[in-house]
């Protein structure tokens, strides 16, 4: 395809992610309300609440600094990088190579890192204990997250997210105990990177476990909104990275005619249900653990991660 | 181009005894760091246009001092180079900051002296080319380093911190010795000759085991570490920047320089050494940061870390330099080097952050800062990016180097050893692990002294530092920036010392489009700093002028909200113990034998109920507790040899004569 049709490609995917993740988290909050018999809010309502939020003023703790009224900009951006560099739809986009694997974890980093120090910026306690926490969790959840990044990528011989999903969706995968393992890690890591339950309940405020909310109590306005559309991002993009390295079928390459495209992309759509789906079921039946069970829970997805490494490095084929 | 580096160095050493003198003036320390910073720049920019552009010639020069039958060899080639360039921008930053900082300094007299000679001393090491210069020049570097870090003698603290420093730097440069005597022992004290020479696998081995215990004691690697944090801290905060940043890049050298450049080809089992002691020091340094609570403390523990990460790297070259991958040595070489001058780079940041905050407030303990933002801003700002590229974190300059070795370790498959193939997935998880513990740990640091509100007057009342300091900190800062962005730039630049240490260099990275960074092929793995910034910048800048158009720019400050119930009391934040307190209950347990011990009052008691916090080093408790009550024990033994008659003396040297008379007959 010609520079002009990259260029639209790698936009259009910017501007998928950037609009469908407040549906995704709109509907997995349905699914969760239908799953308990309750209505729920309508599926559009994360938009309404995001034109909302923008809409209202700022108010600013008094002894606030400029880091925390930059801060929601730097999370949204770093975010927003990461979600977009993730395949969806259609592989070999634009920009594929500017950052692998690795790198979209580490911008996750990077907006975490932020996160946390918002947290303590106004000086209050709420803040602090989300920070503390939040850095207690990444501090299991990032090694595990990168160990079962290495495992992925030995299998598939590359760290670039577009050759691992060309590689999963080939013949020459197989079934391999150590992805059936990685496939778990990965999927415990989503959820506590995404505050869900069991780590982290996304529905409340107020509770002496919370973390993701305390850290973020002291934001309002546009920043809150921001924020709050990052979020939705890193939930889509963990969704996405499920689906891109363990059902990469029906993605359209880079020189793939149009038709090619809008058929990966209803594809998509379809794997981002049915993962939101499982996602909500998931949540309805399983309680919120105490926060120091949280380091064993993770503690296995390390392990688990571990152990699809060094199978890995025991045997090829494994 | 030596010549040039020679004369500079004689600079240095000149300024020393200059600084006697001048120490009694009132503008003497200005023209003291003055001087300091122009023969430091000098050097970097003589050294660093050697890199670029004559890295093949490295030139050598002999002087007619030190052993009359040796003389003093120098030389300057690709590795010398790049460690001169970073001694030296380290050196200069240093000056640059002590330019401003120094007006802090009590006693002048016991600093200026030794700080010129202690940069000369460092740079001589790099530039040695015999074994007598070279161990000279590194016992100098310790001395003078020791002298500054017992500057400020009166607290008792320091005193035990020279003294331990003193025994371990001796400890240090005795292994050297002895490596050096093993391989000098067929060849002469010339580093040619002992290339030349072809010493045996078992010499070679326990030259390396050698090496590893003098440059590791020097670097930082656990279990030699405890030191560390005791000395580096107590010098004054220019010194400390140039003791984290660029001693251990020193030591680094050393073990570089014996390792891979005067020893032959490389056994397996020596990356197997590296390797099980870089990775451990990686996590449990920054473990131990990370239960600190003396701003200074929290950066000389987070040294270690990284110093483990360098020697896992330099585990990584050997081991694949030995099973004859040479294209993933050099890969995992350049990331060992890069995190050189990156840690050199940000640490030097750090800690003159963290004496702007001592000059500022007297207060090196966070649990007595806080809002530091509000009243240091600029400060604030360059420790923000100091911060944030210790912490690994892309678009800054620390990620790519952790970046490159991660990649390192992704080819470990290929190598066939067994013990190495199991090692090294441990080793990389150990990493893994230790990035994520530095971003707590400086989200920590940050945190508790920048943000929040202020925990004491000091805090409160703190005033921006001087220009200076700041362009200091903030050059550094651009440099983290420059060097995450671009690090193309800096990988070909490392490419002869990669060529002359592993016999081979990575892909050759500026052209490649956009300047991204490709270790191996397109194909596995790319990384564009750059873009990403760009990227993530556009987005940035995009979000909120459309925001501020289209929705809303209002803002109004109010009270805290602190979901009702704020407290005015700045008591009431977290403060440094308890922000590690998740941490510490999770990993500490174990590694710090902690315990936390409440104690409650009976019911009709009016005393305060009690939170107690027992923390254990268990390498000082396991191996320098033993070490030191056996040494004190025998001591206390033989003390009564002090107490003879001189009858007995005299019996005791006949005894002694016949003993030995009779080993020489025997």
């Amino acid at each position: 395809m010609n520079a002009l049709g990259d260029i639209l490609s790698q936009g259009a995917q910017m501007s998928l992610v950037l609009g469908l993740a407040p549906l995704l988290t709109g509907f997995v909050r349905k699914v969760k309300a239908r799953l308990l018999r309750r209505r729920g809010p309508p599926l559009l309502q994360p938009y309404r609440d995001l034109v909302r939020l923008m809409r209202k003023d700022v108010v600013l703790a008094d002894n606030a600094s400029w880091l925390f009224r930059v801060i929601p900009y730097l999370i949204f951006s770093g975010t927003w990088v990461a979600a977009s560099l993730v395949p969806t739809f259609g592989n070999g986009l634009l920009f594929s190579w500017t950052a692998d694997l690795i790198a979209i974890i580490a911008l996750l980093g990077s907006a975490r890192f932020f996160q946390a120090l918002a947290g303590m910026d106004v000086g209050t306690a709420f803040g602090g204990i989300g920070s503390s926490r939040e850095v207690m969790i990444a501090s299991l959840a990032e090694p595990a997250m990168l160990i079962t990044v290495f495992s992925v990528a030995m299998i598939a011989g590359s760290t670039q997210l577009a050759n691992v999903a060309e590689f999963m969706g080939s013949d020459a995968v197989g079934l391999r105990v150590s992805l059936g393992m990685a496939f778990v890690a990965l999927t415990i890591m989503a959820l506590a990177e995404n505050a869900r339950i069991p780590v982290d309940n996304p529905a409340t405020h107020l509770e002496l476990t919370m973390v993701h909310e305390a850290m973020v109590l002291e934001y309002s306005g546009r920043h809150l909104a921001l924020i709050d559309l990052s979020s939705q991002l890193k939930l889509l993009l963990y969704v996405s990275l499920i689906a891109c390295v363990f059902v990469p079928w029906g993605m359209a390459t880079a020189d793939a005619s149009v038709d090619r495209f809008a058929f990966g992309a209803l594809l998509y759509l379809g794997k981002l249900t049915v993962l939101g789906f499982l996602l909500a079921v998931f949540e309805t039946s399983i309680a919120k653990m105490r926060v120091f069970r949280i380091p064993e829970f993770l503690g296995a997805a390390l392990m688990l991660a571990l152990l699809a490494t060094l199978l890995r490095f025991v045997s090829g084929s494994l | 181009m030596i010549a040039v580096a020679l004369l500079s160095v004689a600079a240095l050493l000149v300024l020393a005894p200059a600084g006697v003198v001048l120490s009694a003036r009132p503008r003497g320390s200005i023209i003291l760091y003055g001087g300091c910073l122009i023969a430091t720049s000098t050097l970097c920019v003589t050294a660093l246009s050697d890199l670029l552009f004559f890295a093949h010639l490295s030139p050598s020069a002999t002087l007619p001092i030190g052993l009359p039958w040796l003389g003093a060899h120098f030389r300057l080639d690709a590795l010398s180079a790049f460690f001169l360039v970073v001694v030296n921008l380290g050196g200069a930053a240093a000056s640059l900051f002590a330019l401003g900082y120094s007006r802090h300094e009590d006693s002048p007299g016991r600093v200026l002296p030794f700080y010129p000679a202690y940069l000369a001393g460092m740079n001589v090491v790099v530039l040695a080319n015999d074994a007598f210069s070279f161990l000279v020049a590194w016992e100098f570097m310790s001395l003078t380093s020791w002298v500054m870090v017992v500057s400020h003698h009166r607290e008792a603290e320091n005193v035990r911190a020279g003294y331990v420093y003193l025994l371990m730097a001796s400890f240090g440069t005795l292994t050297l010795l002895l490596a050096f005597g093993l391989l000098a022992s067929g060849a002469g004290y010339s580093f040619d000759a002992i290339r030349a020479s072809h010493p045996s696998a078992a010499v070679a081995g326990m030259v390396v085991i050698l090496a590893l215990l003098g440059a590791g004691s020097k670097a930082g690697l656990v279990p030699l570490h405890a030191w560390l944090p005791l000395a580096h801290p107590a010098a004054p905060s220019h010194v400390s920047g140039l003791m984290s940043g660029v001693m251990t890049k020193v030591a680094v050298y050393g073990f570089v320089r014996i390792v891979f450049d005067l020893l032959p080809e490389p056994a397996w089992w020596w990356s197997m050494v590296v390797l099980l002691v870089g990775g451990p020091t990686a996590t449990l340094g920054v473990l131990y940061a990370l239960m600190q609570r003396d701003i200074k403390r929290v950066l000389a523990y987070s040294t270690i870390e990284n110093i483990g990460i360098i020697f896992t790297g330099l585990g990584l070259a050997l081991a694949f330099k030995a099973e004859g991958l040479g294209w993933v040595a050099a890969l995992a070489f350049t990331a060992a080097m890069l995190h050189v001058l990156n840690h050199a780079l940000f640490k030097s940041l750090l800690f003159f952050g963290a004496g702007a905050v001592l000059g500022a407030t007297g207060e090196r303990d966070m649990e007595k800062l806080g809002g530091l933002i509000h009243r240091m801003p600029k400060t604030a700002f360059a420790m923000l990016i100091g911060c944030v590229a210790i912490s690994a974190l892309p678009p800054f300059n620390g990620f790519v180097s952790e970046w490159l070795t991660f990649q390192a370790i992704l080819l470990s498959p290929q190598l066939p050893s067994w013990g190495l193939k199991l090692a090294i997935p441990a080793v990389g998880g150990l990493l893994a692990l230790a990035a994520a513990f530095a971003a707590a740990c400086f989200v920590k640091l940050y945190g508790i002294s920048f943000l929040g509100r202020p925990r004491s007057d000091v805090a409160a009342s703190a005033l921006e530092t001087d220009r200076f300091s700041l362009t200091a900190m903030l050059a550094l800062a651009a440099l983290c920036l420059i060097a995450g962005i671009l690090p193309g730039l800096f990988i070909d630049a490392l490419a002869p010392v990669s060529k002359a240490m592993v016999g081979n260099i990575m892909p050759h990275q500026v052209g490649l489009q956009w300047l991204t960074i490709v270790p191996i092929a397109e194909s596995r793995s790319s990384y564009n700093g750059l873009l990403v910034f760009v990227f993530a910048a556009l987005c940035g800048t995009a979000a909120a002028s459309a925001i501020h158009r289209l929705a809303s720019d209002r803002l109004r400050r109010a009270p805290a909200w602190d979901c009702g119930y704020p407290d005015p009391n700045p008591a009431i934040q977290y403060s440094a113990s308890s922000f590690s307190q998740p941490i510490r209950r999770v990993f500490g347990s174990v590694i710090f034998a902690a315990r936390e011990i409440g104690e409650m009052p009976p019911p009709s008691s009016p005393r305060p109920a009690r939170l107690r916090v027992e923390l254990h080093d268990l390498i000082w408790d396991g191996l320098y507790a033993p070490i030191a009550m056996v040494v004190g024990f025998a001591t206390e033994r033989i003390n009564i040899l002090q107490f003879f008659t001189i009858r007995r003396y005299l019996t005791l040297v006949f005894v002694a004569l016949i003993v030995l008379l009779l080993v020489v007959a025997l």
